[in-house]
């Protein structure tokens, strides 16, 4: 056995993955020693400090490009504007529950530097060209989002929320694991470039590939769960619902996206495999499509139809992934772009109308939002509108790139299933708009709405608009992202 | 020397155990210790190739799986111990206000 040798690092590369994790790490031990109770803000707003700093910092890496640690993470166009979305994700995250923490009655320091650590996660998992480097990325993030989903202690829906969702995580994890082994055993590496190599050495050992084909499904497994593709659905709907809202909305852009993403990277390095992956995760894309949209149709709780809404929107993206060799990439990045803005939007509304003790989350306390707050009520129905695919929004424009590269790439029939089920999911967007304009209070339901939720509402709201309505710019900086992903 | 796929059906029996023992006891602690059996019947088939394949990755793998089981169950317990104190018990069943 060859002795273990200790590989060249270039640190230059992990710049904003350092200073988030450093910074997080830093931020425990300040927030315990020098922050004191009450004052709990100031640990929010050195978080997000240190997020824009790991923003500002990734800027001159924009023309760099390159792997680290004997190949195992890279550094490309893709993954730095992966960054900055996962940055900006975090940060707004940060934003909405500065007031929301206190407001619950759940002000722990720990939740700001808890999420710069999921972020971490959410970096290295789109760093990563090593199924070593992706399994840690996953689980610095889940292990960071169990906490944080049981973080409303001692309220058992939040508790109970956070088991089913690390019991489930962590079965999830046993599938990735045994399929990383089994892939491991069948080409002898970890590394994607190590695996494609040998794929492109065919015919196999028929021992060999059915080792392969084994644990390829495992990791695909693995990938479902935690992007909560269907059948493996089933924990999202009542993890959203038990989570502080602010978890809710981080979790629903932020491990979807960053678990997207390394799918993406994984199936690109994986060309080779392709008669494999994609009937697979066709029949997945058009389930998710299908059933997370029809599930959100019962739904008369706005949090729980976020989460139906969330499951189908991955069923999108998919789509996206799976022509990435073409364009789907773009307009992968388009849609994560697109769909996270908009998303933590509609949380931020939804947080807004969220009294101490009680859950606003029915639909019918959105009745009569708009003679009561005009403004917030214009802003939910914007995001309502950027999820259903109505132009001029975020979601129309993302939606149309990531269809017509599927049609392009010859996946007509899950673009037909991608187009009835938009029109399905309208139903439900709009009745909610319907509710705000057009109907009634039941009953009285007091928005509060403070600065970082201000703040957040805004910047969501006015990013949907300007992707949608000028979506030139965000297209050619998205385009000139990925020249260098060449698998 | 033992064959390697002796290792291979030994670490897939357990995997298989651990996969049902989740699926059908209803006490988190052995939820937990079914989640462990899986992620080390991973374990013993990276380090059955490692030893056959003469490579060092698999056996690096190992001791990231390790430590990211054990951060895994220091979070469980003490999640099991907040819905204790709350509910006084460790069955998954009795804990299901949510719906689903």
């Amino acid at each position: 056995m060859e002795s273990l040798q200790i590989p060249p690092v270039d640190l230059r590369l992990l710049t904003p993955l350092l200073i988030v994790v450093g910074w997080a790490g830093a931020l425990l031990l300040i927030d315990v020693f020098f922050v004191p109770d009450g004052r709990k803000k100031i640990t929010g707003y050195l978080a997000i400090a240190g997020l824009a700093v790991a923003g500002l910092a990734g800027i001159p890496l924009w023309n760099l490009s390159g792997s680290t640690f004997s190949g195992m993470l890279v550094l490309d166009r893709y993954s730095l504007a992966l960054t900055w979305i996962f940055l900006i994700a975090g940060a707004l995250s940060i934003a909405v529950a500065l007031d929301y923490l206190p407001r619950h009655a759940i002000e722990q320091g720990e939740y700001y530097p808890l999420i710069m650590f999921a972020v971490g996660g959410m970096i290295l998992m789109a760093q990563s060209a090593d199924l070593i480097t992706l399994f840690l990325g996953i689980e610095l993030l889940s292990i960071t989002l169990y906490i944080l989903t049981g973080f409303a202690y001692p309220r058992v829906a939040s508790e109970e929320a956070g088991m089913k969702y690390l019991v489930l995580g962590a079965f999830a994890a046993g599938f990735f694991v045994y399929g990383i082994a089994l892939i491991f055993g069948a080409t002898g590496a970890t590394s994607l470039a190590g695996i494609a190599a040998y794929l492109g050495r065919q015919p196999f050992a028929p021992q060999e590939e059915t080792l392969f084909l084994a644990g390829a499904s495992l990791v695909l497994i693995g990938f479902s769960f935690k992007i909560a593709l269907v059948p493996f659905h089933m924990w999202t709907p009542d993890v959203y619902e038990g989570s502080p809202t602010p978890v809710a909305a981080f979790m629903s852009v932020g491990t979807k996206g960053a678990a997207l993403a390394a799918l993406l990277r994984v199936t690109l390095a994986l060309e080779e495999a392709q008669t494999f992956w994609l009937p697979i995760l066709a029949v997945l894309a058009a389930a998710t499509m299908i059933l997370g949209n029809l599930g959100a149709l019962g739904q008369s709780n706005l949090k729980r139809m976020l989460a139906y809404s969330s499951i189908g929107h991955a069923g999108y993206i998919l789509l996206g992934i799976m022509v990435a060799a073409e364009r789907g990439a773009e307009a992968f990045l388009f849609y994560i772009l697109a769909y996270t803005l908009t998303n933590l939007g509609a949380f931020g509304v939804l947080i807004a109308l969220e009294q101490r003790g009680e859950a606003a989350w029915s639909i019918d306390d959105f009745a009569g939002l708009y003679q009561r707050r005009p403004l917030l009520a214009v802003a939910m129905a914007l995001f309502m509108f950027s999820l259903a695919g109505v132009p001029p929004t975020a979601g129309f424009m993302g939606k149309f790139f990531i269809f017509t590269a599927a049609y392009a790439g010859g996946l007509g029939w899950l673009v037909l299933i991608g187009v009835l089920t938009s029109a399905i999911a309208a139903y439900y967007y709009l009745r909610v708009v319907v509710k705000m304009f057009m109907q009634e209070p039941v009953r009285e339901v007091r928005p509060e709405l403070t600065r970082g939720l201000n703040t957040e509402i805004l910047i969501a709201g006015v990013a949907t608009l300007i992707l949608g309505l000028l979506p030139t710019p965000i297209v050619l900086l998205v385009e000139r992202s990925l020249v260098a992903l060449g698998g | 020397m033992v064959p390697t796929s002796y290792y291979i059906m030994l670490s897939a029996a357990l995997f298989a155990i651990g996969v049902l023992g989740v699926l059908i006891r209803r006490n988190a602690l052995v939820v937990f210790m079914s989640v462990e059996l899986m992620l080390n019947a991973a374990n013993l088939v990276l380090v059955a190739f490692a030893r056959e394949r003469l490579s060092i990755d698999g056996q690096v793998l190992v001791f990231f799986v390790i430590t990211v089981a054990a951060a895994e169950v220091a979070v469980g317990l003490a999640l099991l111990v907040a819905i204790f104190r709350t509910k006084h018990t460790a069955d998954v069943d009795e804990v299901s206000t949510l719906r689903g």
